[in-house]
Parts: structure tokens; sequence; C-alpha cells
């Protein structure tokens, strides 16, 4: 397994170049998270790595094949995708939802086997979504129904899943449950996991690797520990912030304190030495 | 991955997996479905033969069945009544109920809006331009050609609509505003054309544009039969796709349809159902919009059993119209289209008013 591999890759909305000449490469196997100040690109680029959007120059390769150009649902076996705040029809239910997922699995007469079933069902259950299987997806709270979205592209069974912002609006505890679950398909299924995060802390604890996007380039790639600096965070996210280690996990940690370009109306207070 | 044991064998009585091996053909519906389509079977054979059985001149329902089987009934006239007046236009009625439900699930499918309708796709609109004109501007409008000019204005506008909804790829929501703006600016031709007409002409064309189904004929229902053997069918089998596409296109690629490709194809079933109601009755209201909302109630929002459920119910709701529009002002009767926006405007305005609060 190669994974993903642009080269030279351009995506604009409209004439406005987003993401400029990119060549990136995502290891199979690894969580990988794509960060970024607002603007700079990072949705637009898991958007073209999906294929949702046509890139203007270059190519997204899926082991060594241009996906813009495979048969669509020969990708869709491979690659899963879900995008930020998907919404589904009044009244489905979560099972009905899920089943969705074997969609490319089924054919134009055959739409149903017992491998679509067995699919479904174990999606349901390693999101342990089994007791909510029949409530119509509006009558949840956002972390199930966050759940129920990804048990729907878990029943796809595609052994790389991209997700835009998969925690954004749900409460912490529902944030975390929803990133350990993530965390958990990585580790158990060997899943190739990429995803857009906003939270550069939650980016840190549970990535192996992470990107930092700024005005459609990368700035920084690695480890978290290489990534997260004060250097970076000054320039990229214009702010001054301690980096200190989780107690858990080790895992870096920023503290932001100032935006950068305060000091020049404020008075700086005196610091306290970590 | 490890699943807790308990929930390895949860039971799953929500579905109904329909499968014939040899075919290799299966189908998972909504468990609530037989049910929902055997009693809406029944209640709709019921209403057929209560239509037939209600007229000017009473038919007892028993007879109504004899004279449809072709047997001797107690009075002669009751085979000529029952198979020469009442069938055909009682049948067309509940094929045009039909396939404007189904038209209108997939519109409502593919827009992602329940409140969408037929007409978006310019198909009313479409044939009363092209109908109302020719009588308009004819030396001799001959009616015959009524039918064929309402096919081609119908899937000329839908064709219009499409192709001005493309942007690098189409769109749901550009469909339907350029379907709102071309269907105001088709009703506005067609006031204009009225106001140039003599008022025979604009009387024929008023209940053309009304819809009827006074004096169907069995050459009409054959028409109607051999477009929905064809059309609905087909519709059927693209219920998975209706499904994905409902969730949005970022979704519908991911999940891997073709996008453009099925969605197209879906706009031209739902334009074609819609047509050919058009041509053998003109133009009816709401069917095509309250009908799948009923089924939704009924079945869920899942297209496999839906499509099924709407079809019946959109049949039901205008073999009912039917019957009401001969009877409220016997021995006149009213055009079915108007029924129909009688029962429809106001489920229209209580949806409304339960969306917005």
């Amino acid at each position: 397994m190669e994974g993903i591999r642009t080269s030279d890759l351009s995506l604009a909305y409209d004439r406005e170049m987003i993401i400029k000449q990119l060549g990136l490469s995502i290891v199979s196997g690894e969580i990988t998270t794509l960060v970024g100040p607002n603007g700079c690109g990072k949705s637009t680029l898991l958007r073209g790595l999906a294929r949702l959007l046509k890139p203007q120059t270059g190519e997204v390769l899926l082991d060594g094949k241009a996906i813009h150009t495979m048969p669509t649902k020969q990708l869709a076996r491979q690659l899963g995708i879900l995008p930020q705040g998907p919404t589904a029809p009044e009244g489905l239910t979560v099972y009905e939802l899920v089943a969705q997922g074997r969609y490319p699995h089924q054919g134009f007469f055959q739409q149903w086997s017992d491998e679509d079933a067995e699919a479904t069902r174990e999606a349901i259950a390693v999101t342990n979504m089994v007791a909510f299987a029949d409530r119509p997806l509006d009558t949840l709270s956002g972390g199930q129904r966050q759940r129920a979205w990804i048990a729907m592209a878990l029943a796809q069974d595609t052994p790389i899943l991209l997700l835009d912002e998969p925690t954004t609006f749900l409460d912490i505890g529902y944030q975390l449950e929803v990133m350990e679950l993530i965390e958990r398909l990585n580790r158990e299924r060997q899943m190739t996991i990429l995803l857009v995060l906003h939270d550069l802390n939650q980016a840190a604890r549970y990535s192996d690797r992470m990107i930092v996007l700024s005005d459609g380039q990368v700035v920084a790639d690695g480890s978290p520990h290489a990534v997260l600096t004060q250097a970076l965070l000054a320039e990229v996210f214009k702010v001054r912030a301690n980096i200190v280690a989780d107690p858990d996990s080790g895992s870096p940690v920023c503290l932001p304190y100032r935006a950068v370009g305060a000091e020049l109306i404020a008075t700086p207070r005196p610091r306290r030495e970590l | 991955m490890s699943i807790p044991e308990s929930v390895k064998e949860f039971p799953r009585p929500g579905w109904v997996v329909l499968r014939a091996r040899r075919l290799t053909l299966s189908v998972r519906l909504d468990r609530r479905v037989p049910a929902v389509v055997l009693t809406l079977a029944l209640v709709l054979l019921a209403a057929l033969v209560l239509s037939v059985s209600y007229g000017e001149y009473k038919i007892a329902p028993l007879d109504v069945l004899r004279a449809v089987a072709g047997m001797e009934t107690s009075d002669p006239n009751h085979l000529l009544v029952v198979r020469g007046f009442r069938l055909p236009r009682i049948l067309l009625a509940l094929m045009i109920g039909a396939a404007l439900a189904a038209s209108g699930a997939i519109i409502q499918g593919i827009t992602r809006n329940d409140l969408a309708d037929p007409g978006l796709l310019g198909i009313n609109s479409g044939a009363g331009v092209l109908v109302v004109g020719y009588l308009t501007f004819a030396a001799r409008p001959n009616p015959a050609l009524f039918p064929w000019l309402a096919l081609v204005g119908a899937l000329a506008a839908a064709g219009v609509i499409y192709a001005l909804a493309w942007k690098r790829g189409s769109s749901s929501l550009r469909l339907i505003l350029i379907g709102v703006g071309l269907a105001s600016l088709g009703g506005a031709l067609i006031s204009y054309f009225l106001t140039k007409l003599t008022l025979f002409n604009a009387q024929q064309a008023y209940v053309w544009l009304t819809g009827s189904v006074y004096g169907s004929t069995w050459s009409e229902v054959r028409l109607m039969l051999l477009w929905l053997g064809v059309l609905l069918p087909l519709t059927f089998l693209l219920a998975r796709q209706l499904n994905v596409l409902n969730l949005g296109d970022d979704l519908a690629t991911s999940l891997g349809t073709r996008l453009e490709l099925h969605r197209l194809v879906l706009i031209g079933l739902s334009a074609g159902l819609a047509a050919i109601t058009v041509t053998v009755a003109g133009a009816i209201g709401f069917a095509g919009f309250v009908s799948p909302h009923i089924a939704r109630r009924l079945v869920g929002p899942s297209h496999e059993g839906l499509l099924l459920c709407t079809v019946l119910v959109g049949g039901l709701l205008l073999v009912v119209a039917d019957l009401a529009s001969r009877w409220v002002i016997a021995p006149n009767e009213l055009p079915i289209g108007v029924t129909t926006a009688i029962i429809g405007a106001p489920y229209f305005a209580y949806l409304l008013y339960k969306r917005g609060r």
C-alpha cells in the first residue's frame, strides 16, 4: 500500500486559487491531521484528495493511480470521506443511514447481500450505536449523530478514511469520544486516517503526523513534537504560546497567551517561568 | 476489531429483505412496507369500486365487479356505463396520480427539498405555453395536437431548466431557483396568450390548464399504461441512488455514485412521468407534492419502500379526487385539478406552518 500522493496539485474555487502546486504524501496506516488558520485551504485540500473538487493542475494518486480518472465506485471502496456537517433526510434512522454506506459494494439488482447486513451491523456495534439503531437521526445528540455518520463511513469498509472537522460543534466529552473512536479504528483496523482539525492540542494528542497549511502551502510537516513549536505558532497562527507536555500522554500542548502584534498596543505583563 | 459479546448478535427486526437468488435480485425494505402496501392496495381497490359505482346512474358495487369482469348483470346498460364511460377515466386518474406521485418523490429526493413539486421542472408551464400559444396563433387549432404539444413543451422546459442550472456540474439549489423563475415566466406568457384568445378557445385553454379527466378514452389509458410500464420500474431500480443523492452531493460522490449521470437520469424520469400526465389530462397540481409526504409518514424516507407507497398514495388520491369532482356539484363536475388543489393547498399551508414553528 503506497497511500495517497499528490504532485503539483492546485485546487481552486471559482477563479480563486486555494491550493498551489502542492506535493504531499500520506503514509498508510497513520493518523495524519491537517491543521492551519482559517482559510488556509485545509478543507479544500481534503476535498481535493477525496475527488470532491477537480484539480486545476496536477493530480492525486492512490496507490499510483490518478483518482480523478478512476471509476468512482471503485474509488469508493478504497476511500471514504465524511464531509463537515452532513445532513440526513428527516426521519432517517441510524440503521438506514449506516446501511447506505454499503452503496459502493452493491449492484443494480443485487441491492442487499448478507455481507451488507453484516458490515452494517458491525459498523453500528463498533461505534456503540446499537441502542440507537432504530432511532431517527434527528432525535439524537450531536455526539451520537456524529458517531452514526462515522458508522456509515465504516460500513463503506474502506482502508482510508478522510474526515473534515469531525469534532467541530460538539461538546468536549463528545469530541473526545469521536477522537477515541478514530484512534481505535486506526490502531485496531490499521485504517489510514486523514482529518482536518481545528483544535491544535487535539491534533497533537491523537495524530502520528501533523501537516500545517498556511495560504495553500505546507509550512510544517512531521510528528506533533516537531511541528508544534513556538516559532511556528507565532508565524502561522499569530500567537505567542508556551508549549508544555500533556501530563497524561506526553504529547505537546500549546498554551497561547497573546496575539502576535498585541505587544505593540498592550504593556507586557511579567511572565511566570514554567 | 473488538466488539462486546453482548452486541454481536443484536436483533434486526426492522427490515424485510426480499431475495430471489436465481435472479440475483435483492431489496431491503422498511418493516412497515408490506403492511402499508397491502392496506393501501385494499383501500385503493375499495375506492375504485365505489368510484365506478357512483354517478348519475348508480350501480351496485357487486354489479360493478361483474361488469368489469365482463359478466352479465341485471341491467344491460351496466356494461356500457362501467366499461365504456367510467372505467377509462377512473383508471386514467389512478395512473396519473401514480405518475405524478413518483415524479414528485424523485424531484423531492434529488433537490433534498420536500416542498419541491414536479412543476419545478417547468413541466406544467412548458406544456401550457405551447398548448395555449398554439391555440392563440394557429388559424384553426386542432385539439388532437394538444397532447403532443404538451409533451414537447414539458420535456423542452425540463431540458432548458437543467441546462441553465448547469455550471460546471448541476446543483439542486440552482435547479430550484431557475425552476421557480422559469415557471413564473411561463405563467406570464400563458396569461398574455389567454388575453388574445377568443372566448371559446380561452375556455378550452382554461379547462386544459386546470387539468381534467373528463371524456377519457381507452386509448389514453393504454398510452399511459405503456409509459408507466417503462418509467416506473426504472424509477424503482434507482431507489438506492435516490437515497444516496438525498445525503447531499459530497456524500453521494464519496459513496461512488456517478452524480451527474444519476441526477440527469432521475430528472429525465421525473420529467417524463409528469409530462405524460400533462399530455393526457392537462396540468394537475399538488398530487406530485402531497403524495410523497403522506407516504414518508407511513414508511419513512428510504426510497425502496417510499416509492412504492408514494405511487399507491398518489393513485388513491386522484381516484378520490375524481370521485369528489363528480360528486360535490353533481350533476355537474369540477375539473380534477381544482379538486386536487382544494385538497393540496391547505396541506401545503399546514406544512409551512409546522415548519415555521
